[in-house]
């Protein structure tokens, strides 16, 4: 019996530990291969509106940019902060009503309306969200699905707040290229902004209630708090999204706390790459033009995903980004033991 | 004394819901958001079992709770247990086979009224003087023996007890011989049968809709929160709570609040007692 075992060894490049340190500044071609990912996203992002053929797909990338944003949301509160939130329409729908309602009931304009949205709506979920956040476990799971199917019955029936028929005629955003760079720049925007804070003191404190609550209760930190300053500013993201999507659909229903608006970032997350900030948005770039090619297909799509989602996350967990970042960072080569 | 009679029949109608994800929680701790789904299933088998084949009516129930069990196994023996102890990755793989399941009957036209069971018994009884009709008196005694059942299950049988050992600690019941993930597997099959159950005595009363997956899912999850995660007797007792508290609010305030009540029972008992009821062992583990 001979049997050749083999295994997969892994190296980083020569050139990604040269760029680790002080000498990445050293010469131009560890300073591009540094800078060119990054770069290509940007511009890339950017120069999508331009080179999108109809009116059509500029308003797909609008749609897109919008579950990125809850894409990046439900990745920062899952794989940051250990919080699995399965109503990201919770966010979507707190955000566009209120959007909806200060356009339409106090005229106030988008300007005003959309950080307001994002600053009292985050502070409305996070208050939702408070009495879970003690705890550790599924509650808060279990919570954040409720609350979407909760509320959209709630109006339903109370009808209030123009009921199943929603709330029309709001104001929409001066023209379409304000309205596609204003949702690409927030998005790049919390991107960056995110990968900043996670690094930051308070993120390593995020990242620690995640690993190990009790070390951080040790070290004298209110988890509690810490937590819900994550959920502030996920549900800020989200409700931002969900005032933008109000201000671009000029209207406002229920059907902003259906379903896609909760499975659609969290395929996105797991196709694109948990934990990595960029994966949800690469995620949502495959995933959302793909729904608006099967839109004829109904709920199917959401059949479709969950099917996508279940098979990624049992075979291939890791997900494209790090899958690409492991290319791009590494060479492989198998040896012999 | 009408409210007494229905916040009975309701509330063991939610318990008979709420058993199967407590007792698949309790187990091997995975939520199963698919429970949901899964009665939905069960729904559907009987009624095509009984419409489209044609065959009797309790050789059909039989089938279809036989399926949906082996549907629950197949589900945590292909997906869930690959997953287990990530909690998010359960979560979110549990949710979506949910999703899916359900979903896809949504797409398939499912629903209207065109899909009913027949109640199990026509006619109706009068007690006191509020007429109560046979099938919920049905009801309330097949879920008392099912509790029963289960109790005895647990208490007498070898299976019972290794998933009772399990349930406790599984570390300490690896070491005894139990097969943790075998028993896992059960656990499933049980509890995907219970939400099959619950879905043959309870959509005789309405019709078979989607939407009904979700709304047991949101029952569930409340009356097993309510009662402390993965505690059986919590469970039943806070059905009893939610159920009476549900009555009363059709009866106070109208039906549109009927599901209100259910979230704001797991808001207050997150508040003001977060392990439930009846969760005391795992207090310390669930509580930062």
């Amino acid at each position: 019996m001979n049997i050749e075992q083999r295994r997969k060894e892994r190296l980083d490049r020569g050139i990604k530990v040269r760029t680790d340190g002080l000498y990445a500044i050293m010469s131009w071609r560890e300073l591009s291969y540094l800078t060119l990912p990054r770069l290509v996203l940007i511009l890339g992002m950017l120069a999508l509106p331009l080179i999108m053929p109809s009116m059509y797909w500029q308003r797909v990338i609008s749609i897109v940019c919008i579950y990125a944003l809850l894409a990046l949301s439900f990745d920062f509160l899952a794989h940051f902060v250990g919080l699995v939130s399965l109503g990201g329409a919770l966010f979507i729908g707190v955000g566009g009503y209120l959007a909806a309602i200060m356009n339409t009931y106090f005229s106030m304009p988008p300007l005003l309306t959309i950080p307001i949205a994002t600053v009292v709506g985050a502070g409305i979920c996070t208050v939702l969200l408070l009495p879970c956040l003690p705890l550790r476990g599924v509650y808060f799971a279990i919570v954040s699905l409720m609350y979407p199917l909760l509320m959209a019955r709630i109006i339903e029936a109370l009808n209030i707040l123009g009921g199943t028929d929603g709330i029309m005629g709001v104001d929409s955003f001066a023209n379409r290229w304000i309205e596609q760079y204003f949702v690409i720049l927030m998005v790049l925007l919390s991107l960056f902004g995110m990968r900043r804070l996670v690094n930051l003191d308070i993120g390593l404190v995020f990242r620690a209630v995640k690993d190990n609550d009790q070390a951080v209760r040790a070290s004298g930190m209110n988890i509690t708090f810490y937590k819900a300053i994550a959920v502030f500013i996920a549900s800020a993201m989200g409700c931002l999204s969900g005032a933008c999507l109000v201000h671009i659909y000029m209207w406002s229903g229920i059907s902003q706390f259906a379903l896609d608006f909760s499975i659609i970032p969290i395929a996105a997350t797991v196709i694109g790459g948990a934990g990595t900030l960029v994966g949800p948005v690469l995620g949502c770039f495959i995933l959302v033009p793909i729904s608006e090619l099967l839109r004829d297909f109904g709920t199917l799509r959401i059949v479709f995903y969950s099917l996508i989602l279940v098979a990624f996350i049992v075979f291939r967990s890791e997900g494209v980004m790090v899958y690409g970042q492991r290319k791009y960072h590494q060479f492989e080569r198998w040896v012999k033991i | 004394m009408d409210i007494l009679i229905y916040g009975t029949i309701n509330s063991i109608a939610l318990a008979i819901m709420a058993l199967g994800f407590a007792l698949v929680y309790g187990i091997s701790r995975v939520p199963n958001f698919a429970h949901g789904a899964l009665y939905v299933v069960c729904g559907f088998v009987t009624w095509s079992l009984l419409r489209g084949l044609g065959l009797n009516y309790l050789v059909s129930i039989i089938l279809a709770m036989i399926i949906t069990g082996v549907i629950g196994a197949l589900i945590y023996q292909f997906v869930l247990i690959r997953v287990r102890g990530m909690a998010i990755s359960e979560i979110i793989a549990s949710y979506a086979i949910g999703l899916a399941i359900l979903e896809g009957f949504r797409w398939g036209g499912f629903k209207g009224m065109t899909y009913t069971l027949p109640v199990f018994v026509e006619g109706s009884i009068t007690i006191g003087d509020i007429p109560v009709d046979l099938h919920r008196v049905v009801i309330v005694g097949i879920c008392a023996a099912v509790v029963a059942f289960l109790w005895l299950f647990t208490h007498y049988t070898r299976i019972g007890l290794a998933l009772r050992g399990m349930a406790q600690d599984e570390r300490a019941a690896l070491m005894l011989g139990i097969d943790s993930d075998l028993m896992a597997v059960v656990a499933m099959a049980v509890g995907s049968m219970l939400a099959g159950l619950a879905a043959i005595l309870l959509l005789p009363l309405g019709n078979i809709v989607v939407e009904a997956g979700y709304n047991v899912l949101i029952l569930a999850i409340a009356v097993c929160i309510v009662g402390g995660l993965g505690s059986w007797m919590g469970a039943v007792i806070a059905a009893f709570l939610i159920g009476f508290a549900q009555i009363l609010t059709v009866v106070y305030l109208g039906s549109h609040f009927q599901m209100v009540v259910a979230l704001l029972a797991i808001i207050l008992t997150l508040i003001l007692r977060p392990s439930g009821l009846f969760g005391k062992q795992k207090e310390l583990e669930e509580r930062v």
